[in-house]
C-alpha cells in the first residue's frame, strides 16, 4: 500500500511540476495582436513586430519597442502585427514567425533582441523585397537588413561617472539580469565610468542567472536580495541592468537608504512614487527611437541596410535627469559625455 | 480473456481522448472569456497546422519531445522521477557541440563520436542522481532538480570558456560542427521546403528498443517489478541499488540525445539560443502517453502540432497562450481520466469476478 501512495504521490508531483512549468511559460497578460491606428495621415505600411520572450508588457526592452512602435502608429498612421516568441522555442519557430509575417504582405518586418539573429539572417534573403530590421544585433547582415545596435557601454559610463561622484562609501555596486555578452557591456561601461572618477572605487558585480534562465530580467524578489548584499557590503550606490527584476533593487535601496540607478528607460517616471527619491538617475537606451526612426524612413522610402550605432552622439543612449539629484554633477556628467563623443575617452566593448 | 482485448483497446483510448476533448472545453470557455472567436481559432489551428511547412516542423518539435519523454518514461516505469532530463539534456548538448566543433573526423565517425559525448554525458549526470539515491538514499527528485540548476551554472561557465566570438553579435556559442559532423534532412513532407531532421529515424529506433528492453528482457522485468513493488522484487532476488544506478543511467543516456536532431541537423553549435526546458515538456509527455512507446509518440505529435500551431496565432490577434492553457489542461486532465478509468476496469473486473463466483456454486449444485 506504501508504494501505490507512494507512485501516486509521485504522479501528483510529476503534475505539479509540469502544470507550475507551464505556468512559468505563460506570464504574458498585455494583449497583442493587429490594430489599426486611428490616425488622420493613413499609410499603407503594414509592419511585423516579432518580440523576444515577454513580449508587450515586459517592463523591459520589448516595451520599449512596442512604445517607438505606438508612436509611429500614432504619427505616420501605420498598421503593425505583433507577434511573440515562446519560452525556450528553437530557432525554427522564430524563423516560421518572420516567414509568417513576410507570407501575409507585413514590410518592414522587425525583431526585437539578438535572439532573432540566425532567423533572420536565414528569413531575410528569402524575402528580398521586404526591409528587415533586428534590434540589439549586427551580425545577421544583408541588402533588406538593417541593424539597430546600441553603445550601451557609453551610457553605462556616464551613469558609472554619475555613481562614483555621489558615492560617500567609494563602493558601488552593478546588478545584471543575465549574464550574457549583452548586459556584460553594461557592466563593463559603469566599472570604467565610475574608476574614470575615482580610480581607487570599489565596483561590486553580480549577475540574477545564467542563460538559458532567464528569470533575471524578470524577477524584483531575486533583484531585491541581490541589491540588498550590496549595500550590506558597503556600497551606497547600485545600478541595474536586470529589466524587471530592477524594481527589487528600488525597493532595498529605500530600505537601506541607498541609491539606485534605472536603465533603458526613465524609470523615474516609471516606478512606484514611493521609491522615486532613490532614483539618482537612469541609463536611457532608446530602443522606441531606433524603432521610431527606422519606421519613419521606411515610410519616407529611404531605409538604409546596415548597422545603424545609436550611441551617446546620436542620443540614442544618455543618462536621465529626471528627479533633479543629478542637477549638482550634470557639469562634470557632460563634459566626460563630451570627451566620449569626441574620442578622448575610449569605452570598451567587450562584444566588439 | 481474448474478449477483453477490444474494450481494453477502446478503454485506453478513452483516457486521452476524454483529456483532449476535455481541454478543448476549457480553451473554448477562456477564447469565449477573451472575446475571441471560439471556431475560427480552431480551424485557423487546424488549417496553419497542415500546411506542409508546419508538418515539417511538427515532426522536427515531435522528434525531439519524443526523445525527452521516453527519458523521462524510462525513469517513470521504476518509479524513479527524472526531473533532471532537462539539464542532462543540456550538458549533453552544449560539450558535444564543443567536443563536435573541435575535431574533423571522416562522416560517420564524426557523428558517432558527437552522439557518443553526448550520451555519456547525459547518463553520467543522471547517473550522480541513481548513485546519490543508491548510496545514500537520497530522493531523486530532489537531486535532479539540484543537478538542474548545478547544470545550468555549469553550461553558463564552460560555454564563456569555449564560447567562439562573432563579431556583433550578442549571442555566445560554441564552433560550429564541419559539415562532416552534420546530420541532413530528409525530404519526407512533399511540397515543403523544409526538410525533417534526419534524426527522426533514430527516435524511432529509440521507440522500439525502448519497447524491447522493457517488455521483452529480463532486465526490463526487474525495471518494472521494481517500480511496481520494491519489496516483492527485493524478495525474487532483484538488486535494487543497481537497478536505480543503471536505470537512471539510461534514462540520463537517452537524455542525452534530445538535443542531438536540433543540434545536428539545425543549429551546429550550442549557443544562447539553444532550445531549452525540453526535458519538461518530456515529463508531460510521458504522463500523456502513459509511459507507452507508441502513447508517447502520439503525445509527442500533439503537441509539438499545438506548439508550431501556435505561431500563427498572436499574428492573427489572438493570444499565443491559450496553447499553453491547452497543454496544460490536457496533461492534468489526462491523470484525472486515467485514474477514472483505472476505478471502471477495476469495478468491471470485480462485478465479473464476482458474477463468476456467483454461477460457480449454482454449477456445482446442479452437478
Amino acid at each position: 500500500m506504501r508504494q501505490l501512495a507512494n507512485g501516486r504521490l509521485r504522479l501528483a508531483a510529476a503534475v505539479a511540476v509540469v502544470t507550475l512549468g507551464l505556468a512559468a511559460c505563460g506570464s504574458d497578460d498585455a494583449g497583442s495582436g493587429t490594430d489599426t491606428a486611428g490616425s488622420e495621415e493613413a499609410s499603407d505600411i503594414k509592419v511585423g513586430l516579432a518580440y523576444d520572450i515577454g513580449g508587450r508588457g515586459d517592463q523591459s526592452f520589448n516595451d520599449s519597442a512596442a512604445a517607438g512602435l505606438d508612436r509611429a502608429k500614432e504619427e505616420l498612421g501605420i498598421e503593425a502585427t505583433e507577434a511573440e516568441a515562446g519560452q525556450g522555442e528553437s530557432d525554427a519557430a522564430k524563423e516560421e514567425r518572420l516567414r509568417v509575417l513576410a507570407d501575409s504582405g507585413h514590410d518592414p518586418i522587425i525583431g526585437v533582441g539578438f535572439a532573432y539573429s540566425a532567423a533572420l539572417a536565414k528569413v531575410a534573403p528569402e524575402f528580398p523585397d521586404v526591409t528587415f530590421a533586428i534590434v540589439d544585433d549586427a551580425n545577421a547582415t544583408g541588402d533588406n537588413i538593417s541593424n539597430l545596435v546600441f553603445a550601451e557601454e557609453q551610457g553605462s559610463f556616464l551613469v558609472g561617472a554619475a555613481a562614483a561622484l555621489k558615492s560617500k562609501t567609494d563602493n558601488v555596486g552593478f546588478i545584471g539580469g543575465v549574464q550574457v555578452p549583452l548586459i556584460e557591456k553594461f557592466e563593463v561601461g559603469f566599472t570604467e565610468g565610475a574608476k574614470q572618477v575615482k580610480p581607487d572605487i570599489e565596483v561590486q558585480s553580480v549577475y540574477l542567472t545564467q542563460p538559458p534562465d532567464f528569470s533575471g530580467f524578470g524577477d524584483p524578489a531575486k533583484g531585491r536580495t541581490a541589491a540588498q548584499g550590496m549595500f550590506d557590503a558597503g556600497a551606497d550606490v547600485v545600478y541595474h541592468a536586470a529589466g524587471g527584476s530592477g524594481s527589487g533593487l528600488f525597493e532595498a535601496a529605500k530600505a537601506a537608504g541607498g541609491l539606485a540607478i534605472g536603465v533603458d528607460s526613465d524609470q523615474f517616471e516609471t516606478a512606484a512614487p514611493d521609491v522615486q527619491d532613490v532614483i539618482l538617475t537612469s541609463m536611457l537606451k532608446k530602443v522606441d527611437v531606433a524603432v521610431f526612426d527606422f519606421l519613419s524612413s521606411v515610410s519616407e522610402g529611404n531605409v538604409e541596410a546596415g548597422p545603424r550605432v545609436y550611441d551617446l552622439e546620436q542620443g540614442g543612449v544618455d543618462y536621465s535627469t529626471s528627479g533633479g539629484m543629478v542637477d549638482d554633477i550634470k557639469g562634470q556628467l557632460d563634459e566626460l559625455k563630451q570627451q566620449v563623443i569626441d574620442g578622448e575617452i575610449e569605452v570598451t566593448d567587450p562584444t566588439a | 480473456m481474448r474478449r477483453w482485448d477490444v474494450r481494453d483497446v477502446a478503454l485506453g483510448l478513452a483516457a486521452p481522448l476524454l483529456a483532449v476533448a476535455f481541454s478543448l472545453v476549457i480553451a473554448s470557455l477562456v477564447l469565449i472569456g477573451a472575446g475571441d472567436p471560439v471556431l475560427s481559432t480552431y480551424s485557423l489551428l487546424l488549417d496553419y497546422g497542415q500546411r506542409p511547412r508546419s508538418l515539417a516542423l511538427v515532426l522536427n518539435a515531435a522528434t525531439t519531445y519524443y526523445l525527452s519523454a521516453l527519458a523521462v518514461a524510462i525513469g517513470f516505469r521504476m518509479n524513479l522521477f527524472n526531473i533532471g532530463v532537462d539539464g542532462q539534456y543540456r550538458l549533453a548538448a552544449m560539450t558535444a557541440a564543443w567536443v563536435g566543433g573541435a575535431v574533423t573526423l571522416p562522416t560517420g565517425l564524426h557523428q558517432l563520436v558527437i552522439v557518443l559525448v553526448a550520451v555519456l554525458v547525459g547518463g553520467m549526470w543522471a547517473g550522480i542522481a541513481g548513485l546519490l539515491k543508491a548510496t545514500r538514499g537520497v530522493s531523486e527528485v530532489i537531486s535532479t532538480i539540484m543537478l538542474n540548476a548545478i547544470a545550468t551554472g555549469l553550461v553558463a561557465f564552460f560555454l564563456r570558456k569555449v564560447a567562439v566570438p562573432v563579431a556583433g553579435s550578442n549571442n555566445i556559442g560554441t564552433a560550429p560542427i564541419a559539415e562532416s559532423g552534420r546530420v541532413g534532412g530528409l525530404p519526407l513532407v512533399p511540397d515543403s521546403a523544409l526538410e525533417v531532421f534526419g534524426f527522426l529515424p533514430v527516435a524511432v529506433l529509440a521507440g522500439i528498443a525502448y519497447w524491447l528492453v522493457l517488455g521483452r528482457t529480463r532486465f526490463g522485468f526487474e525495471l518494472r517489478a521494481t517500480g511496481r513493488s520494491e519489496s516483492a522484487a527485493v524478495a525474487s532476488g532483484v538488486d535494487v541499488r543497481r537497478m536505480v544506478v543503471t536505470t537512471m543511467l539510461l534514462s540520463g543516456a537517452v537524455a542525452g540525445l534530445v538535443g542531438m536532431p536540433q543540434l545536428l541537423g539545425a543549429s551546429y553549435s550550442y549557443s544562447l539560443d539553444f532550445p531549452a526546458g525540453l526535458g519538461f515538456t518530456g515529463i508531460a509527455i510521458a504522463l500523456l502517453g502513459r509511459n507507452s512507446p507508441i502513447g508517447i509518440a502520439f503525445g509527442a505529435l500533439l503537441w509539438a502540432y499545438l506548439d508550431v500551431s501556435s505561431v500563427i496565432l498572436d499574428i492573427e490577434g489572438i493570444s499565443r497562450e491559450i496553447v499553453t492553457i491547452m497543454q496544460g489542461s490536457i496533461v492534468l486532465s489526462v491523470v484525472i481520466a486515467y485514474e477514472l478509468v483505472r476505478r471502471y476496469r477495476l469495478r468491471a473486473e470485480q462485478s465479473r469476478v464476482g458474477r463468476e463466483l456467483a454461477q460457480a456454486p449454482r454449477a456445482e449444485v446442479a452437478a
